[in-house]
């Protein structure tokens, strides 16, 4: 069952040993009514690495990032064939709670979406509704998430403000600290930069870095520059859903297999 | 020549006709839409000035009508009774009408699968809306009053002005929680919250301004409504204030039985009663806008 | 740290097995709330017909399925057809047609009233008031909607009867009383004027610009975009606002027992006193101490007819809302 990703050289210089799987998509296909929004992908995404996703827009990246965590279930529409492994288990499979799943799989979303609460509570949101009750517990646990979101230093004294009070990019760092504060082992990331200005934007960047000691990232970027900075894995989505290539980061960039992906990473078209 | 043609271009008789026209529809639609307002001034003024030549031609002690129970000589009346039993009707409408109506929307918008059962709920409420109000008082007559023999008690007109209501507030709560935003609701769910975890702590506490301003302004109708309890009561006059399983003479029963008499004193006892009444819609109504202008910005 | 072992990722059901049983607890429950309306619409038929049957038979519906014994003590004919409305007289008369007269006149009236005040009051929001005037105008005349009806009931007996409606009786050579007609329309139309005005208004608004451009460019004055573009393109939406105001004009109850009196006859007078459905149920209503008794029976008979006749109302503005709705987006 393990397969892929192992046998690639990985060329990234801050782990030597082999990549472990965590996730592994299988002939995966989503359906949105008759579209099929993603065509057979097969993908081994590695643990404690940073794996974009690229595409133009409309060619199933984010579909493939919300079927990790199985956020496609909240679309009427949405239909998912094949498998999609988290630790070898398939996620789609029945007794799969969605609940649980999410619980092991965080996800911080395209636009900021901090809950109408204080700084505090949206990090503790998490941790309340996968219930932990201990007060003690779930401060260390805030402030530990909120380090390493790097927003700390920043509402350290204002935790019982408003988290719609602060700026765009604190935002979007709120809402990796709620997704973080939990404990998952993955973190989905959909275009977290893209509302973001320079700054915010590489302040942000750095955190994933940083992110990869800890947790799994995987992230869709309309982004190319992005995804080659902070990637090691890079995968291409191109139009009608087909993921056309994917490998370790300087690769692809570098030498690409496939024309078409050539042409669309150095801006050809897309 | 050219005067000929700017005659025919811009001044022909025709174009007098056009314009005059637009100004007389002009003219008829500024006086209709004024007409309203001037008859809510009538209204309000005939009220007051009523109510006025009750004082001051009557005798009638404020002080002693807003603190004494009904009685059947216009001198001792008083409203107190059908006050603290209009208050009554309003805080158990409200808990029941506040428990359904709330539920029931969270239930169509948030959990409803779109089934024919979902939809025949959706309609059954737009024809619930335009059931006249004197029928959900037959509707409780004989299904509580007699059905299940509570007698003529206010939690009987309670329940009838709580089923008359809740469409309203299924209607204004739905409208609440679709203006939440659905990246709230994915944000909660990504974390790994259940459905009714992200309903009860992200969705409620964004859209409950709203609801408590639709269910304020619910209220602020059922208080007015008389036709149900007329149903559901007796018309009387009620001496002492009741407590939830008594009899009861509600404000705007009180007031039509007022109103009703041909003496004049009672008619200006009436008129007396519809300025209680109308100062406690008032005051609920300035609630609810205060609630909306003051939790508008957020979200 | 990770195998491909399916043991360690515990996805599966039981971490949130206690939380997906609560949410599970929450739906039932907030499914139980939503059906309290199903039953609220079944009850009122069920009640409506069941007592409406004692009045025709003696018993109630539900008694007679479970094997009482009854007989038929007022035909439908006389019911439906007769012109004279006493059941509790010592001489009964069973016809409903005058209380259901002074239900259609005071409609009827009140229609002459408020549609085209209303109508026109939404042209002059639409088409010609200025967004500060409109966003003042607009909750004004929904106050009017907003006042409890016996407080117009008190206005026409106290204000539009004596001050109006006398003196012109009197022009005409008619004494008028404490009731008529004449008032009763007025009052019920003045209250249903907002929602002609408001619901009329939003159909207006919602017909595009392009259409009035279209039709300013051809040379059009205001007058015939208001009333050869805009009107026609909105008709439906003003059509179910006319329905809506008609239905509420039927079922009103206070305004028009205290403006129209409790004379049932049918008269074409309009100084005269008349009776409709609701003024009768209201001068009937004797809460529990009445069953049993004709007048309690009736109030069931009188109450289903009127409820026919706003459901009718209410599902022909459903149909006409279907049917002819404007899709502009």
């Amino acid at each position: 069952m393990i397969q892929t990703a192992t046998e690639t050289e990985s060329c990234d210089n801050r782990s030597t040993r082999p990549d472990e799987t965590v996730l592994r998509a299988s002939d995966l296909n989503v359906y949105y009514g008759d579209d099929r929004a993603l065509r057979s992908i097969d993908m081994a995404i590695p643990e404690r690495k940073v794996t974009a996703l690229i595409g133009p827009s409309g060619c199933g990246k984010s579909t493939f990032l919300r079927s990790i965590n199985r956020m496609n279930d909240l679309i009427d529409v949405a239909r998912v064939e094949g498998e999609l492994y988290f630790h070898g288990k398939n996620v789609y499979d029945d007794d799969v709670d969605p609940v649980a799943l999410r619980r092991k799989i965080g996800m911080v979303f395209q636009k900021p979406n901090p809950f109408p609460k204080s700084i505090f509570d949206n990090v503790a949101y998490g941790l309340e509704v996968q219930g932990t009750t201990d007060d003690v517990d779930i401060d260390e646990r805030v402030e530990r998430a909120l380090k390493n979101a790097a927003l700390w230093n920043e509402v350290e004294d204002r935790l019982d403000e408003s988290g719609l009070e602060l700026s765009g990019g604190q935002q979007q760092r709120l809402c990796i600290a709620r997704a973080i504060a939990p404990d998952p082992e993955v973190i989905l990331m959909d275009e977290p930069a893209s509302a973001l200005d320079p700054v915010a934007t590489s302040k942000v960047e750095d955190l994933i870095e940083e992110l990869a000691e800890e947790y799994t990232v995987v992230i869709v970027t309309h982004n190319m520059q992005q995804a080659a900075r902070i990637s090691n894995k890079t995968a291409v989505f191109l139009t009608g859903g087909e993921l056309v290539e994917f490998g370790d980061t300087n690769e692809i960039f570098e030498n690409p297999d496939h024309d078409r992906v050539e042409d669309y990473i150095t801006g050809k078209f897309g | 020549m050219s005067t000929k043609i700017d005659d025919e271009l811009f001044g022909s008789a025709d174009l007098q006709w056009e314009k005059l026209k637009n100004k007389l529809f002009l003219g008829i639609c500024f006086t209709a839409s004024l007409f309203g307002v001037v008859v809510l001034v009538f209204l309000l003024a005939d009220v007051a000035y009523e109510a006025g030549i009750g004082i001051v031609e009557f005798d009638i002690n404020i002080g002693q009508f807003l603190t004494e129970g009904g009685r059947r000589d216009p001198e001792d009346a008083g409203f107190y009774a059908a006050i603290v039993a209009s208050v009554w009707l309003m805080a158990l409408t409200a808990v029941m009408a506040f428990v359904v109506g709330v539920g029931s929307a969270i239930y169509l918008e948030e959990y409803a699968p779109d089934t024919r059962i979902t939809r025949l709920i959706e309609a059954n409420l737009a024809n619930l809306a335009g059931v006249p109000s004197v029928v959900y008082g037959l509707l409780v007559l004989a299904a509580v009053v007699n059905g299940f023999g509570t007698g003529s008690i206010l939690l009987a007109g309670a329940i009838a002005l709580a089923l008359l209501i809740v469409p309203i507030i299924i209607v204004s709560t739905q409208e609440a929680l679709r203006a939440v935003p659905d990246g709230l609701r994915n944000g909660s769910y990504a974390t790994g919250a259940t459905q009714w975890q992200t309903i009860r702590q992200v969705v409620l506490p964004a859209a409950i301004p709203g609801i408590l301003t639709g269910t304020i302004l619910a209220l602020a109708r059922a208080i007015g409504e008389t036709a149900p309890l007329i149903m559901v009561g007796i018309l009387f006059t009620a001496r002492r204030p009741p407590g939830p399983l008594d009899s009861f003479s509600a404000m705007p029963s009180q007031i039509y039985v007022w109103a009703a008499q041909p003496q004049p004193h009672f008619h200006h006892l009436a008129a007396l009663g519809i300025v209680v009444l109308l100062a406690f819609m008032l005051t609920m109504n300035a609630v609810a806008v205060f609630l909306r202008n003051r939790y508008e910005r957020e979200l | 740290m990770s195998t491909d072992s399916p043991n360690d990722s515990a996805i599966t059901g039981d971490v949130a097995r206690a939380d997906r049983i609560r949410n599970r607890h929450a739906r039932r429950l907030l499914f139980t709330c939503a059906s309290v309306t199903v039953i609220t619409t079944v009850a009122i038929f069920a009640v409506l017909i069941d007592n409406a049957f004692s009045y025709f038979y003696g018993v109630t519906l539900h008694d007679a399925i479970l094997g009482v014994t009854f007989e038929q003590q007022v035909s439908f004919s006389e019911f439906l057809t007769g012109t004279r409305w006493a059941p509790d007289h010592a001489r009964p008369a069973h016809g409903v047609l005058p209380i259901v007269y002074g239900t259609l006149a005071i409609t009827v009236g009140a229609a002459f009233v408020s549609i085209p005040i209303g109508t026109a009051t939404a042209i002059y929001l639409s088409e010609y008031a200025s967004p500060a005037v409109r966003s003042k105008l607009k909750p004004t005349l929904e106050v009017l909607a907003g006042i409890p009806t016996i407080v117009y009931g008190f206005f026409a007996i106290s204000f539009i009867t004596p001050l109006f409606i006398s003196p012109l009786g009197n022009l005409f050579g008619h004494h008028v009383g404490r009731y008529n007609m004449l008032a009763g329309c007025i009052v019920v139309g003045i209250m249903t004027i907002p929602m002609v005005s408001s619901i009329s208004e939003d159909a207006m608004s919602s017909v595009p610009d392009e259409l009035r451009n279209g039709a300013y460019a051809l040379g059009a004055t205001k007058f015939d975009v208001s009333t050869k573009v805009v009107l026609p393109a909105s008709i439906s939406g003003v059509f179910a606002s006319y329905i809506l105001a008609v239905s509420r004009a039927i079922g009103e109850t206070m305004a028009v027992t205290l403006a129209a009196g409790f004379q049932a006859q049918i008269t074409g007078n309009p100084f005269d006193e008349i009776m409709t459905m609701t003024a009768y149920m209201v001068s009937m209503a004797r809460g529990e101490s009445a069953v049993g008794t004709v007048e309690y029976q009736s109030l069931f008979a009188v109450g289903l007819v009127l409820f026919v006749m706003t459901l009718t109302m209410n599902l022909l503005n459903d149909w006409i809302k279907r049917r002819y709705r404007e899709e502009y987006q």
